[in-house]
């Protein structure tokens, strides 16, 4: 029962009891995409971008457990499509202005959007009204770009041991807040702290380091989101 | 047998995917063998004068000049194409999508720190072009067959897009083609 077998679009892939099966299809070359989901980290569940069926039941990947004999799919046109609507969506219901972000060409949001082949989101762009928090020295929050993937709250919590961060407010109105106060200024954020790096997007950055890698030589100017774990490449 | 037609236009925009455009350099005497060019600012023609076989668009639609026109190409063009950001999502002029419009016209001309404006007034001729209440892109106005995203798109992806599109071919463009930024 510690090893088992399951399949993944009918390919046979090793399991051990405990992994989910984003962990499992990871091990054996299969990249399924991701964005609130971290290595080192608790599994969030939070962005469903690694929406896959397991037994005909779509589930996100990053937190069902695989099992034995389990029976997943993960490139199937439903489940594709399932995945493009959602970070179609996220592009729509944020402020994201790829030309002059300076995470754009790093971004895992924008890698997404690329390799998922996104020219338009097929939604209305709701053009929503938010804040940008520049109070602290050498950080920057725009929330603008925010997915609400909880990694800085999570990193925060459980990598730094500072829960400098949370969420407020709900549906349409959820949000990060700096718990200690309204501005990040007057928290305990620091610079080094591993939360400014988990940020996905460009909505936690640090300041004055902005565009420092050429167009053309960024993480995801050549080659797609993930491709380095198809490679079989360690990240 | 006459070539096929091609129109071009910059609505919202800053001109900067036609000088994208401009920049297939050399190929730019294959493109003048390929298509005729009707109404565009290369050729400064004002009105497309007969049925195009491709329609470029640059820009968002931000007045009502803007949709008169993308009206125009649509009605004219068999593929219409959004060309960059501004086309396919309101690019940069959407930013003023975050303020409304009253809020962003008295700042431009009443209280914006540099604004000497002793009258007070926001211009209001009929000549101008009346703003939209926000930037629509062009798929939010009209039918747009595809989208070429991009700050702008290379020429490289323009170049690759037309020649598919007379081609008759299916738009499918490399990864390292398709850029946001």
């Amino acid at each position: 029962m510690s090893q088992f077998t399951i399949t993944i679009d009918g390919r046979e892939v090793e399991a051990k009891a405990g992994q989910t099966i984003l962990e499992a299809a990871e091990e054996a070359g299969i990249y399924i995409p991701r964005l609130c989901h971290k290595p080192g980290l608790e599994p969030f569940g939070g962005c469903r971008v690694c929406t896959v069926t397991a037994n005909g039941r779509p589930c996100s990947a990053c937190t069902q457990p695989a099992a034995p004999g389990m029976i997943v799919m993960n490139e199937t046109e439903q489940v594709k499509d399932f995945r493009k609507t959602l970070v179609e969506m996220m592009f729509v219901e944020g402020n994201h202005f790829c030309m002059f972000c300076e995470k754009s060409g790093n971004c895992e949001l924008q890698a997404m959007g690329y390799r998922m082949g996104i020219d338009v989101p097929r939604f209305p762009f709701l053009f929503p009204k938010r804040n940008v928090d520049a109070s602290h020295p050498d950080i920057l929050v725009d929330h603008n770009r925010c997915i609400l993937c909880a990694r800085c709250i999570r990193t925060s919590r459980d990598v730094d041991g500072k829960q400098v961060f949370d969420f407020v407010g709900r549906g349409a109105n959820k949000r990060v807040a700096v718990r200690s106060g309204t501005r990040l200024a007057d928290s305990d954020a620091d610079v080094s702290d591993a939360a400014v790096e988990a940020c996905p997007v460009g909505a936690l950055l640090k300041k004055r380091v902005g565009y420092a890698t050429p167009i053309g030589e960024r993480l995801y100017d050549k080659a797609p989101i993930g491709s380095e774990i198809e490679n079989g490449e360690e990240s | 047998m006459a070539k096929p037609r091609i129109a071009t236009t910059s609505l919202c925009g800053c001109f900067g995917c036609h000088m994208s455009l401009l920049d297939i350099d050399e190929r730019i005497l294959q493109l003048a063998e390929l298509v005729d060019f009707d109404r565009s600012p290369i050729d400064d023609i004002k009105h497309i004068s007969q049925r195009c076989r491709i329609g470029l668009i640059e820009g968002g639609c931000a007045n009502e000049e803007n949709v008169e026109v993308i009206r125009e190409f649509r009605r004219n063009c068999d593929i219409l194409v959004s060309v960059g950001d501004c086309a396919t999502t309101g690019g940069l002029p959407a930013l003023r999508n975050l303020v409304p419009l009253k809020e962003c016209l008295e700042e431009a001309y009443i209280h914006g720190p540099s604004v000497h404006n002793p009258s007070g007034e926001i211009p209001n001729d009929e000549e101008i072009p009346l703003l939209l209440n926000k930037v629509y892109p062009a798929h939010e106005v009209v039918k747009v067959d595809y989208h070429l995203p991009g700050c702008p798109p290379s020429a490289d992806a323009l170049w690759a897009a037309i020649n598919a599109l007379l081609a008759e071919e299916p738009l499918e463009l490399p990864y390292q083609l398709i850029k946001y930024d």
